[in-house]
């Protein structure tokens, strides 16, 4: 399946590559290259290149290429998928996935590439396996090893692996045992120039951070499940209890994990929290526009609205902009046009607003269309869905776990159109 | 952070120096100061040095920096002797480290890795299974074509392991070792038949990947482990079961009826493509009656929850799935879980979106709910906008334009220039279909044209001249707008296209279309070819409809431009149209035409999805993604018309012997196989009530069938539909086989009662039936023919007036294989075998002596026969009269005194007898009357050689010397031993170990009891029960060191079959290959 792995950063260095079969040479990645220069935006470059002997398939996370090489079919969402695992793996492991990261820890990355694929077909993926047999590094660690001469690398076959419960490792101790779940709701919305609603959705995770000791069995119920629509479950759900019951019943992985994603069925309206009031033109035949947005509350349930955030992609005629915010701090960047307006917490008192002068070039026409708002924001302690968990009930152990859910509802891809 | 982190920091020239400073612990830190002036030569030298310390921890610094080099691609492949020493290490992360150098350096360094090898040849046998796991998976991984039979051995052990993890990597490394040496193929075959069965999560997934990989159309492999797969698939891990699913597709569509139904199949026109019209109208008919089998009801029933699955591949398997072989009617909930992987990241929706946007094509109806998720949003990249505008087309009907045409709108004015350029198409396609919204489209569309963007008026004006062409009658205005829109547009493609339209509509447009001739004109230098030549195309135009002079003229002006242009299209185009459209005195015919040629009525043009033909790739694949055929793609089959057999998924529970049992004889065996696990049956399928009948029915069922064998093989042809004109004889036969027909009704055959599939039946049944029959004359009578032989035999020897050797096997040995035989076989067909006699390897005649010798096989016999048998092995016995020791083979001599005279003192003199070579002489004959004959027997130890034992045969006066050369199949003994015995050892004996040879021969002589009786003629072997119809196997042992000589017979395509011999005794192997070759070659 997987032929080799090539992780190539920004300025197109590959700074790392693995081979699961023969070697392929370095420069299979020169089609890569010469695809990512057609498609001028990084976004752009196609996820599936042909070359005449292989194929190329990539993901582009953190500002790194993840460039796989395949020489036959397969399907391609198999290999994206694992590369975004394998990503993630790192993410896990290193803090971070970043190029430095990376190359700090190049043994590591090695060993853990050499487990997580074998012949490029995947062996253990699993965060939870991986972790006992390649134990993360930490400062502790590699001093006490570097004294010792142990090593980062189990010698045993994590008990995981075999046993119907791979994602979970056996002989967990804890003093504290503590389970705990965010139920975090996404809106995604496109509102439109006179402020309705085109398309809103609400997407919602539940991540969970669990540390119990032994093999707590759990199971989760919600007050009204009948709001999730479609859902998607971490494999230690057991799927008829959810059919018939309504009730997630698990044996949780170890550590942090998504137990669900989930989508509120569309028939709920959802109820957008802010809007906002924006006047923006570019005059015709001047080098200047004006530039006025107002951010408010609405249907906010109470709760406040906090870390707002608004970034424009200004059209690229604008040269510069000079505004005056009041409240927060702006950016904006000349060469991506990008602007950026940090905003914070709304007060309904007194609305924050950005207003001022947008510099165009001269000579050249007016942009036809006003560039579209993106807005971040997050309201802690709400489900905008209104979903609301009920109760959580261990069996299979005996001490008395310390439980919590909180709640947040944040921004996803909330556009408005201007 | 291990102290090599902080050095990978720098990425200057002196980073590797630097990092050695760091490294306090290293014992070689100073030559870290030389590696700032080194080349890199001598700092592979301190490597070196460091890996030959025997401080652990300088060896794993020197290992992380090695595969440091590595992961940056620079060459390390001068450090492997060094490297491979510490393969061994007690240090399990410089183990690893070791593995991983040694992987990606072996093939390289061919010689060198092998001295590893041993090591990993014991690691095999470690009691650790994670030890074990990891020497089997570098083992395999290094790709040296000279290890293959170690890995062949390493593969087939593992596969037998204990832990299932260890087999988990056996499956992965056959893979492996097929890519290395595909000649293996056979027997990787067979270590994946075996791992099919494998009832582990962890091994299923993988073992499916190298079915795929190895013998993807080997799918009667699967049948048997079809219903575990489906029931196991949940608890597969989720890359098993992307492959498993993907697997199952292809096996389903190849084995069940298709479940669409005539009445959605509107948009599908797959079907209706190839069938005639009345076979349409049976098949209406068939279809009625479908009830679906509930093995693919399983299938589809089992993989519903893994919609949910959070692994985007798995939840697009599922959809392929799905898509591929569920009813239409229940295929709509994969959709929402399609939109739901929208909200990952770019590349998993781009591969989304492409196969949504082939399915929209052709069921619109199951995204239509999802149309605002596929708004576009101006953050996504362009990539992902154009699919979601096709999807969107895709969508658009009467109910939904109004919205969708606001939407696009919007994106029309996007800054994404290209993705507006695409909209404009996407108003184009929906203008064209949906023909309540065309004028509405126009409009918006000619409004685009007073655009500021040179690059969507383009468009506008390319997609405008597509729609008018459509309904080209009442647009006079638009094309007046778009000549004067002619001055401003400078985009060559635009231009091209309002010349074309309005060269194409100038009569209509008759003031404004030479006017814009004239300005051409003027420009015409300055243009893009692309406009010259639709220039060229509007002047000819003119020159036919319009009759003024001055456009004659401004055509010729035009002419004579185009004839000195630089670029040649341009001249042809030129010379063509002069003469054509201008009269002269050479033209020829076709200027009478003119006027037909350039104003033909022309097609409209189609405007249809760039996804329109890739549903017939499979989705989710990467040939649907690239729509072109990626290497190693699997074709997924078309439904079949009749469902192949569906009890061929049973599962038995008792293993039932089959050993003599060959190809094609399934259908009996099913028959017998479905009485007994009836109850297991009822247990796997869901659907008991259509089942549980089967105990009783399908006995009858099959008894049915066999009777209509009987008459089928009379006249195969007539009996299909009612069987009026058969004969009584016949009456019970169609009875049963009515039968048989109500039986099969709920396993889904209901609808096949026509001819077609009757004859298949019958024509199935029936060769089943001439085999079966064959083979039950070969078993039948083996009671009989033990005895009959020596009768036979005796019969012969009278015959002859000559003196006779005859030579027998030893039967101690036999006695012994018999009790063996108790255990292993619960059941077997007694079979035995008369050989005629061989020729006679050396005759010597003298004076009326004459020496010839005749073998015979002892039968191998069974248990169920037990007191039989030992009958005749006692009657063997004490036919042999001498017994020898068990070493060696028997050779009975009879002795016939031809002469008148009476001879008397017969002994063995004098033996020359090879080294090694044993004889058990026998007791001196004082006389011999004449004319009288007595049999003695003699022992001769052959020490497994084919050498000559020459002794002197003495009488009296006279001293003969003859000698014995022992045939090869007599050298052997046969032994008893069960299928999975027999491939441990033969996966033990290949290499050097094996011969085989391809024999041709007319397929009559490759009947199962043919290949037997030609065999067991030829040499002494046992068979050893078989469960592949096309495999038989045959065991033996020499007779002097009991070593085994192992015979395959493969049946393979054609006429051919592959004989294989494994056995430690290569030059008795060859010997017998040679000798068996001929004999199973001949007629």
């Amino acid at each position: 399946m997987i032929h080799s792995l090539f992780l190539i950063n920004c300025s197109g260095d590959i700074f790392l590559e693995k081979h699961w079969k023969s070697v392929v040479s370095q420069s299979v990645c020169d089609y890569f290259f010469e695809a990512q220069e057609k498609a001028a935006d990084v976004e752009n470059v196609p996820p599936v290149i042909s070359t005449p002997h292989h194929y190329l398939i990539s993901i582009y996370r953190d500002k790194l290429f993840f460039v796989s090489v395949i020489q036959t079919e397969v399907p391609p969402l198999f290999v994206i998928e694992f590369l975004h695992r394998v990503a993630d793996t790192f993410q896990d492991y290193f803090g971070e996935c970043s190029e430095a990261a990376i190359k700090d820890n190049v043994v590591i990355v090695y060993e853990l590439l050499e487990e997580m694929l074998d012949n490029g077909f995947p062996l253990a993926t699993e965060s939870n396996i991986l972790k006992e047999l390649i134990k993360p590094p930490t400062i502790l660690r590699s001093v006490v090893n570097s004294i010792t001469g142990s090593s980062n690398v189990g010698d045993t076959l994590p008990t995981g692996q075999l046993s119907n419960i791979p994602w979970r490792r056996a002989g967990v101790k804890y003093t504290n045992n503590e389970a705990y779940f965010d139920v975090v709701e996404e809106i995604d919305a496109i509102i439109d120039k006179s402020g309705s609603t085109v398309f809103a959705e609400i997407q919602g995770v539940i991540d969970a951070c669990i540390k119990l000791s032994g093999m707590p069995d759990l199971s989760l119920s919600f007050m009204n499940p009948r709001l999730l629509d479609d859902v998607s479950f971490h494999p230690c759900i057991r799927f008829k209890r959810w059919e018939s019951e309504r009730v997630l019943s698990f044996i949780p992985p170890d550590g942090n994990f998504r137990l669900i994603s989930y989508r509120v069925s569309s028939q709920n309206l959802v109820a957008i929290p802010v809007y906002v009031k924006h006047n923006i033109s570019f005059k015709e035949n001047s080098s200047c526009g004006r530039f006025d947005i107002t951010i408010g509350p609405k249907q906010n349930m109470g709760k406040t609205i906090e870390g707002i955030t608004v970034t424009v992609h200004m059209p690229k005629v604008v040269l510069n902009m000079n505004l005056t915010p009041t409240q927060g701090s702006y950016t904006f960047d000349p060469v991506t046009k990008v602007l950026t307006w940090d905003v914070g917490k709304i007060t309904p008192q007194k609305l924050p607003s950005l207003k001022g002068l947008v510099n165009l070039q001269s000579g050249a026409p007016k942009p036809e269309e006003n560039p579209s708002l993106n807005i971040q924001f997050k309201i802690q302690q709400l489900a905008i869905s209104g979903l609301k968990v009920n109760r959580l009930d261990m069996y299979g152990e005996k001490y008395k776990p310390f439980k919590g859910v909180k709640y947040v509802t944040k921004a996803g891809k909330f556009q408005v159109r201007t | 952070m291990s102290s090599n982190s902080f050095a990978y920091n720098e990425q200057s020239a002196g980073g590797e120096a630097t990092e050695l400073g760091q490294e306090a612990t290293s014992t070689i830190s100073p030559s870290g100061a030389f590696g700032l002036f080194s080349s890199d030569l001598k700092k592979n030298e301190d490597l070196k040095q460091m890996l030959e310390s025997n401080k652990d921890s300088a060896k794993l610094d020197a290992m992380k920096r090695i595969v440091g080099m590595i992961a940056k691609g620079k060459n390390a492949s001068e450090l492997f002797p060094a490297v491979v020493k510490n393969v061994a290490s007690k240090n399990i992360e410089i183990k690893k480290l070791v593995y991983v150098y040694l992987v990606r350096y072996a093939e390289e360094q061919q010689d060198l890795a092998l001295l590893s090898i041993s090591t990993f040849q014991r690691a095999l046998k470690d009691p650790n299974q994670l030890i074990r796991a990891s020497a089997l998976r570098v083992l395999s991984s290094i790709r040296v074509p000279i290890i293959v039979p170690i890995m062949m051995l390493a593969i087939k052990e593992a596969s037998a392991d204990l832990s299932p993890y260890v087999r988990k990597n056996a499956a992965h490394a056959i893979q492996k070792l097929y890519s290395l040496d595909p000649d293996q193929k056979e027997m990787l075959i067979e270590v994946i038949e075996k791992l099919l069965k494998d009832k582990s999560t962890l091994v299923a997934g993988s073992v499916v990947m190298a079915f795929e990989e190895v013998c993807p159309d080997r799918i009667d492999l699967i049948h048997k482990n079809y219903r575990k797969l489906c029931n196991l698939l949940v608890d597969v891990e989720e890359w098993g079961q992307v492959v498993i699913i993907h697997m199952l597709t292809r096996y389903a569509r190849t084995q069940f009826v298709s479940p669409w139904k005539e009445g959605d199949g509107l948009e599908d026109n797959e079907k209706n493509f190839y069938e005639s019209d009345d076979e349409q109208k049976e098949k209406a008919d068939k279809r009625k009656a479908y009830a679906m089998d509930p093995d693919h009801r399983l299938l589809i029933r089992n993989t519903k929850p893994l919609l949910q699955s959070r692994n985007a591949a798995v939840v697009m398997a599922v959809a392929q799935l799905y898509w591929h072989i569920a009813p239409k009617s229940e295929t709509g909930v994969i959709s929402k879980s399609l939109v739901r992987l929208l909200r990952s990241n770019r590349e998993v929706q781009y591969i989304v979106l492409q196969n949504i946007a082939t399915m929209s094509i052709q069921r619109k109806g199951m995204f239509e709910p999802y149309l605002k998720s596929f708004y576009v949003r101006s953050t996504d990249p362009t990539m992902i906008k154009t699919l979601k505008l096709e999807i969107l087309t895709n969508l658009a009907n009467e109910a939904n334009i109004s919205t969708l045409l606001r939407e696009f709108q919007t994106y029309v004015k996007s800054q994404d220039k290209q993705f507006a350029a695409a909209t404009i198409q996407t108003i184009g396609r929906c203008a064209t279909n949906i023909s309540e919204v065309t004028d509405t489209c126009l409009n918006g569309l000619v409004c685009l044209l007073s655009n500021r963007d040179e690059i969507v008026v383009a468009e506008s004006v390319v997609v405008i001249k597509k729609l008018l062409q459509m309904q080209p009658a009442q647009h006079g205005e638009i094309i007046k707008h778009m000549a004067k829109l002619l001055d401003s547009i400078t985009v060559p493609v635009a231009r091209a296209s309002i010349l074309w339209l309005i060269g194409e509509n100038c009569e209509r447009v008759p003031k404004i279309a030479p006017d814009v001739l004239r300005k051409t004109a003027k420009s015409f230098t300055s243009e893009d070819d692309l406009v010259k030549l639709q220039i060229l195309n509007l002047g000819a135009k003119l020159y036919l409809t319009n009759s003024k002079q001055q456009t004659k003229l401004l055509t010729q002006y035009i002419l004579n431009l185009g004839k000195y242009d630089q670029n040649y299209d341009i001249r042809d185009r030129t010379r063509f149209i002069r003469q054509l459209i201008v009269p002269n005195e050479k033209s020829g015919a076709l200027s009478k035409y003119a006027k037909k040629i350039f104003l033909a009525q022309k097609p409209a043009p189609l405007l249809e999805s760039p996804f329109k033909d890739r549903d017939h790739f499979q989705l989710g694949t990467l040939s649907h993604t690239l729509n072109t055929k990626a290497t190693g793609y699997l074709e997924l089959s078309n439904w079949p018309e009749v469902a192949p057999d569906p009890s061929v998924r049973n599962v038995e529970v008792i293993e039932l012997a089959k050993e003599w049992t060959p190809a094609g004889k399934a259908k009996k065996e099913n028959s017998v196989k479905k009485f007994y696990s009836e109850s297991e049956e009822e247990e796997d399928s869901s659907d008991s009530s259509s089942d549980s009948e089967s105990g009783s029915g399908s006995e009858s069922g099959e008894l049915g069938e066999s009777g209509e064998e009987r008459d089928s093989s009379e006249d195969s042809s007539e009996d299909s539909s009612s069987g009026q004109d058969s004969e009584s004889e016949s009456e019970s036969g169609v009875q049963s086989k009515r039968a048989a027909k109500k039986n099969s009704k709920p396993k889904g055959k209901s609808g096949c009662e026509d001819g077609e599939k009757e004859n298949e039946k019958s024509k199935t049944s029936e060769s089943s039936n001439a085999e079966s029959s064959s083979i039950e004359e070969s078993s039948s009578d083996s009671e009989s023919e033990s005895d009959s032989e020596s009768e036979a035999e005796s019969r012969r020897v009278a015959k002859e007036k000559e003196k006779k050797t005859k030579q027998d096997r030893n039967p101690l040995t036999k006695d012994v294989s018999l009790l063996d035989l108790d255990d292993f076989n619960p059941v077997s067909t007694p079979v035995a075998l008369p050989t005629p006699v061989l020729s006679p390897s050396l005759t010597a005649d003298l004076e009326g002596l004459n020496l010839s010798t005749s073998s015979s096989v002892i039968s191998v016999s069974t248990p169920v026969f037990v007191p039989m048998k030992s009958h005749v092995l006692l009657h063997r016995m004490s036919g042999k009269g001498l017994a020898a020791s068990d070493k060696m083979v028997s050779v009975q001599i009879t002795l016939n005194n031809t002469t008148d005279q009476k001879i008397e003192n017969i002994h063995i003199g004098e033996k020359k007898l090879p080294m090694g070579m044993q004889m058990h002489v026998f007791n001196p004959v004082d006389s011999l009357e004449p004319e009288g004959s007595i049999t003695v027997s003699m022992g001769i130890d052959f020490c497994d050689s084919t050498q000559t034992a020459s002794f002197q045969l003495c009488t009296k006066d006279d001293c003969f010397s003859v000698s014995i050369q022992p045939p090869v199949g007599e050298l052997l003994l046969p032994v008893a031993m069960s299928e999975k015995d027999f491939k441990k050892e033969q996966g033990m004996l290949t290499g050097m170990n094996e011969t085989s040879a391809i024999i041709v021969a007319a397929p009559q002589n490759f009947t199962p009891s043919v290949i037997l009786q030609k065999v067991v003629n030829v040499a002494n072997v046992g068979a050893v029960p078989s469960g592949q119809d096309n495999i038989q196997r045959f065991a033996a042992k020499t007779v002097h060191s009991g070593s085994l000589m192992l015979v395959t017979v493969e049946l393979k395509e054609g006429s051919t079959a592959q004989l294989i011999i494994n056995t430690e005794k290569t030059v008795i192997g060859s010997v017998l290959l040679r000798e068996l070759k001929p004999v199973l070659s001949q007629g």
